[in-house]
């Protein structure tokens, strides 16, 4: 099993990445955060990302999305090298290929769940009952009453947020998906809905990279862990 | 793919002070791209400068255009530039009273736009007036109304009818939601996004509000002093900013 794992083309590939934050308006404090990061995620593969609070999950899932620039190494996502290519690479690469479910939803207010849900098909150029169709699916699917999705989600409770984002990242079957915490604050119920997502995801060749503080679905959907505390920079250097 | 725009070196001073200089950037079919920084900072002039309402003092603002490819806007004639401001490209002002008449009636005013390209049939131009009502969410019963019948929020949304009715490329925007209260700019800026969407559209937004920009832009362009100090994805600008100045602006936002 792990070596036909190993011969799989990766879909994700990090190498030698590193980062730091510079604060300007602080001393120029220079703050190291990440040092020869690696990591492969072939298609179909999901890799958890271990390590103590602080120890760079987010960071590293941030820069494998271009939210943050990485300072060194390559980031490839199927074919694209996140590290140096343009933004419209990267815009290019976020709508047709790269998925993030972050663990905070940010949406224009007054647009209407559904179309919040429709927007990356429509993005895609879907046609728009087709896109409505899957987001309804979707909104159902995770538990969302029907007489929800007229408004806006800003007004809904936490754990509804979270679900209208999951079904936003689970929206376009993305090649490649980036999950923040996707099971916390969710009652068991909507738990096993996002975890059967995740398997599903998988079964289609979804290469998933995943942050989960919630040990058992960790064991459920993921094939193995990573530990980033190896990337953490030591205080000395 | 050829860029829809292409800034190449744009510079202008007012007298000895700097208004902006050395902006040099390409802007492809479909993008949106925020522009931000403080007051002074040279955004406004940048806008107009590429709009062709300022002459720079040095550079190129290259524009594909459908007829003749990339064409340098700045060393056009000026017929040929007016022609352009009235088909493929728009300009929205921050005062909805600077860009519409305010004597007209809300269907002149889209009609006018209509007419300068031609259009002659009433009847033709009357529908196309009305489409474009309901598409920026104003009722059908006040075509016949004048803009200063209109709230802020109203005007606002007709002037960007006014501007897209033609179908332009390019759309230029000057602080198109300041001035208005939240609860509208939000409405403004939901319908904005879905223009762009359906239209694809690509737009220069001049901004100094941050939720704006990571709400509407793909890019981002921070000036200061009229210097462009840092670009890139909106996100990653905003998230992980790089420049001194660019970290103050983005830490100085007060968090609601």
């Amino acid at each position: 099993m792990s070596i036909s794992t190993k011969k799989k083309s990766a879909m994700i590939e990090l190498t030698g990445v590193s980062k730091s934050f510079v604060l300007h308006n602080q001393g120029s404090a220079v703050i190291p955060v990440m040092a020869g990061a690696e990591l492969r995620v072939a298609a179909g593969d999901c890799v958890a990302l271990t390590g103590a609070s602080g120890a760079g999950k987010s960071t590293l899932m941030r820069m494998i999305y271009g939210n943050y620039r990485a300072n060194a190494g390559r980031i490839m996502v199927g074919g694209t090298d996140v590290a140096k290519a343009a933004p419209r690479e990267i815009i290019a690469l976020r709508r047709e290929v790269l998925g993030y479910v972050s663990q905070f939803l940010r949406v224009v207010p007054r647009v209407a769940t559904l179309e919040v849900v429709a927007e990356p098909l429509l993005a895609l150029g879907v046609p728009e009952d087709q896109a409505r169709a899957r987001a309804a699916e979707l909104l159902a699917r995770l538990n969302i009453p029907e007489r929800l999705w007229s408004l806006s989600p800003t007004t809904f409770s936490g754990g509804e947020q979270q679900r209208v984002n999951i079904a936003r990242g689970f929206a376009h079957d993305y090649p490649a998906l980036l999950l923040d915490e996707p099971t916390a604050s969710l009652d068991p119920t909507n738990r096993a809905v996002v975890l059967g997502l995740i398997e599903a995801a998988k079964a289609r060749g979804a290469a998933i990279i995943g942050i989960f503080h919630d040990a058992e679905a960790r064991a459920q959907v993921c094939d193995r862990e990573e530990d980033v505390s190896a990337f953490t920079p030591q205080a000395a250097a | 793919m050829t860029p829809l725009l292409q800034v190449k070196g744009i510079e202008k001073h007012y007298g000895a002070r700097i208004g902006c200089a050395d902006v040099n950037f390409d802007l492809f079919p479909g993008e949106v791209m925020g522009i931000v920084g403080e007051s002074g900072s040279g955004k406004s002039t940048l806008l107009n400068c590429l709009a062709g309402h300022l002459t720079p003092d040095a550079g190129q603002v290259i524009f594909d255009t459908r007829a003749e490819g990339p064409v340098d806007t700045v060393t056009m004639s000026e017929p040929a530039r007016r022609m352009l401001g009235r088909t493929d490209w728009a300009f929205v002002h921050q005062h909805a009273r600077d860009g519409l008449r305010m004597n007209v009636s809300a269907g002149g005013n889209i009609g006018e736009r209509l007419m300068a390209v031609g259009a002659r049939h009433y009847g033709d131009i009357r529908a196309r007036a009305v489409d474009w009502l309901d598409r920026v969410e104003i009722a059908e019963n006040r075509v016949d109304d004048r803009p200063s019948a209109f709230s802020g929020g109203m005007q606002q949304r007709l002037q960007i009818a006014r501007n897209l009715v033609t179908e332009p490329r390019l759309v230029f925007m000057d602080e198109p939601t300041g001035g208005l209260d939240v609860s509208v700019q939000a409405r403004l800026l939901d319908l904005l996004r879905g223009l762009v969407r359906q239209m694809g559209l690509s737009a220069l937004i001049v901004t100094h509000d941050l939720a704006v920009v990571r709400l509407l832009a793909d890019r981002l362009m921070v000036m200061k002093d009229g210097h462009v100090v840092e670009s890139g994805l909106t996100d990653q600008v905003l998230d992980d900013p790089q420049h001194a100045y660019t970290q103050l602006l983005v830490s100085s936002v007060l968090q609601v």
